[in-house]
């Protein structure tokens, strides 16, 4: 089983303003692209332990790009925030074994 | 046709002087630049501070404004001093003044204010005129009345009422980051889709071509489009690099909504005009209400961290259980020597080399070779987090694993092993304020300074 981040281009997330994250997986050509748009939304949303209703989610071909925006279990800056540029959730979506 | 040049995407970031140059041979109608953003957390708002050096920002706005001088155009700065507070609009102009006294510029500076008054505001709350975005925070009054400062984020309107006055150089408080771009263009009848996406793509400078570091880009707008030219020697820009850009820092990378509408590119074509220019077309503009986001920083506590290195093998194995040990015995002492409860402070100690970064959601098990013991102590007053963080002291020193054990000791960074971190602010509003009129909740200032 492959990791994601090891058959894509890039995996980045970053702040959507303080209340939202954002987490782009730059695939880099169609095979890798529909290997991830196979993910389940309802496997990224446990991961990031989100609700998946509140994930957003983008399927882009043209880009070989597939996009996921949560709103941030905590927001920028606070107490609890552990991360106040998001930088580091995309590492978790890297080190996710595909199927 | 408009010509918009962008130095770099922020101001204290850096960019090529041969590209600013090329730039400014290219004559310009206005050179835009962004100052700021909410990115490195609440505190810059809260204080009302900028996060770059005062020296690397006046080394930098020196050049800019020796670029406008030989242009002869308007340089416009949004989100002055990081977060667009009013002090940091003040702390700029400060700057500005002095380097037009050392330069020789006789100077028309237009000061746009976007600061918000929290009893305004609350009217406008009871009026019902303060809505929510999603995952906004409750907010009250009290709430409103306990930030330190509150923001509007301006948009074209207020940076095109600035220009009107004849500015040389406008200094804006916080505003969109593409407002400043595409105020000009508008003004101009230039295609409104066309502004406001080349404007999202030309934010960040460079960062929407192949090598970002470059920062200084150009921007032609005219009534069908945008042309994208990187100035950057090595610098270019492909319809992947531009259409990819919606994607940044953008929960949805179709629409970006800004004051009185929003840009919609589900229809947009990107063309490749050689191997390193791009022309975009298709983009729309979908006008709404106008409507102002807010942003407003209130101070949540006060915070004491302390730093100890756990290398001993079995502390590191046993890392988890000895910070939650410690935890324990600093409430009890707390509770016995301050009478303070458990809930009425926190304490937390994170663990780096385990999961210091994610928490919870940190799913890699490994044995690092040390840990570091981050314990953070946040409470309603300075005292009294400092006086927590030096009950933690002899316990980050000495605590054992096991009660028989000869007492260890743990290695610190430093002396004193406290470190005051001063108030802790948060971010308080994602809110939107409707406004009759776009200039309302701003306030502009005209001025002299310099000579020449």
């Amino acid at each position: 089983m492959a990791e994601l981040g090891s058959i894509v281009e890039k995996v980045r997330s970053k702040n959507a303003g303080p209340f939202w994250l954002t987490i782009d997986v730059f695939c880099g050509n169609s095979d890798a692209f529909a290997r991830v748009a196979a993910l389940s939304t309802a496997r990224v949303a446990a991961l990031f332990g989100v609700d998946e209703a509140a994930m957003k989610r983008f399927d882009i071909a043209d880009l070989n790009v597939v996009k996921f925006s949560v709103p941030r279990p905590v927001i920028q800056g606070t107490r609890a925030d552990r991360d106040m540029h998001g930088a580091a959730w995309g590492c978790l979506l890297a080190e996710l074994p595909l199927d | 046709m408009t010509r918009v040049l962008i130095p770099s995407g922020a101001l204290g970031l850096g960019y090529e002087r041969a590209a600013l140059a090329r730039g400014v041979a290219n004559r310009p109608d206005i050179i835009a630049i962004d100052g700021g953003s909410t990115d490195s957390g609440p505190s810059y708002l809260g204080r009302g501070v900028s996060k770059y050096s005062r020296a690397s920002t006046k080394a930098e706005w020196r050049e800019l404004m020796q670029a406008r001088a030989e242009a002869g155009v308007p340089l416009v700065i949004g989100t002055a001093g990081t977060c667009g507070a009013d002090s940091a609009v003040d702390w700029l102009y400060q700057i500005t003044e002095e380097l037009a006294a050392e330069l020789g510029q006789k100077l028309r500076v237009a000061r746009l204010y976007s600061g918000q008054n929290s009893a305004e505001l609350t009217k406008a709350l009871a009026a019902g005129q303060v809505t929510p975005l999603p995952a906004a925070p409750p907010i009250s009054p009290d709430i409103l009345a306990s930030c330190s400062n509150i923001v509007a984020l301006a948009g074209a309107e207020q940076i095109q009422a600035a220009l009107a006055t004849g500015a040389d150089i406008v200094i804006a408080g916080r505003t969109t980051d593409t407002a400043i771009i595409a105020a000009l263009p508008l003004l101009r009848g230039d295609h409104p889709g066309g502004v406001w996406h080349g404007a999202k793509v030309g934010e960040c400078g460079a960062i929407a071509t192949t090598n970002p570091a470059t920062g200084t880009i150009q921007i032609d707008f005219d009534a069908r489009g945008f042309t994208f030219t990187p100035l950057g020697a090595s610098a270019r820009a492909t319809p992947y690099t531009v259409s990819a850009h919606m994607l940044y820092e953008n929960s949805d990378p179709f629409i970006l909504h800004e004051p009185g509408g929003h840009l919609d590119v589900t229809g947009t074509h990107y063309q490749a005009l050689n191997a390193r220019e791009v022309r975009v077309e298709g983009s729309k503009w979908v006008p709404a209400p106008y409507t102002v986001k807010l942003e407003g920083a209130r101070v949540a506590g006060y915070q004491t961290v302390s730093l100890a290195l756990l290398r001993d093998r079995r502390y590191v194995e046993g890392a988890r259980a000895w910070a939650d040990a410690v935890i324990g015995e600093v409430h009890a002492k707390v509770a016995a020597r301050l009478g303070q409860p458990a809930d009425a402070y926190d304490l937390e100690i994170r663990l780096i080399g385990i999961d210091a970064t994610l928490g919870a959601l940190e799913n890699a098990v490994s044995l690092p070779t040390e840990v570091g013991a981050l314990a953070i102590v946040t409470a309603p007053t300075e005292a009294l987090a400092a006086e927590i963080a030096k009950m933690v002291n002899p316990y980050l020193l000495h605590h054992a694993l096991e009660e028989d054990e000869p007492m260890p000791t743990f290695a610190f960074p430093f002396s004193p092993a406290e470190m005051n971190r001063g108030a802790l602010y948060e971010f308080c509003l994602n809110h939107v304020l409707q406004v009759s009129d776009p200039m309302v909740p701003f306030r502009l200032v005209v001025s002299e300074v310099g000579n020449g």
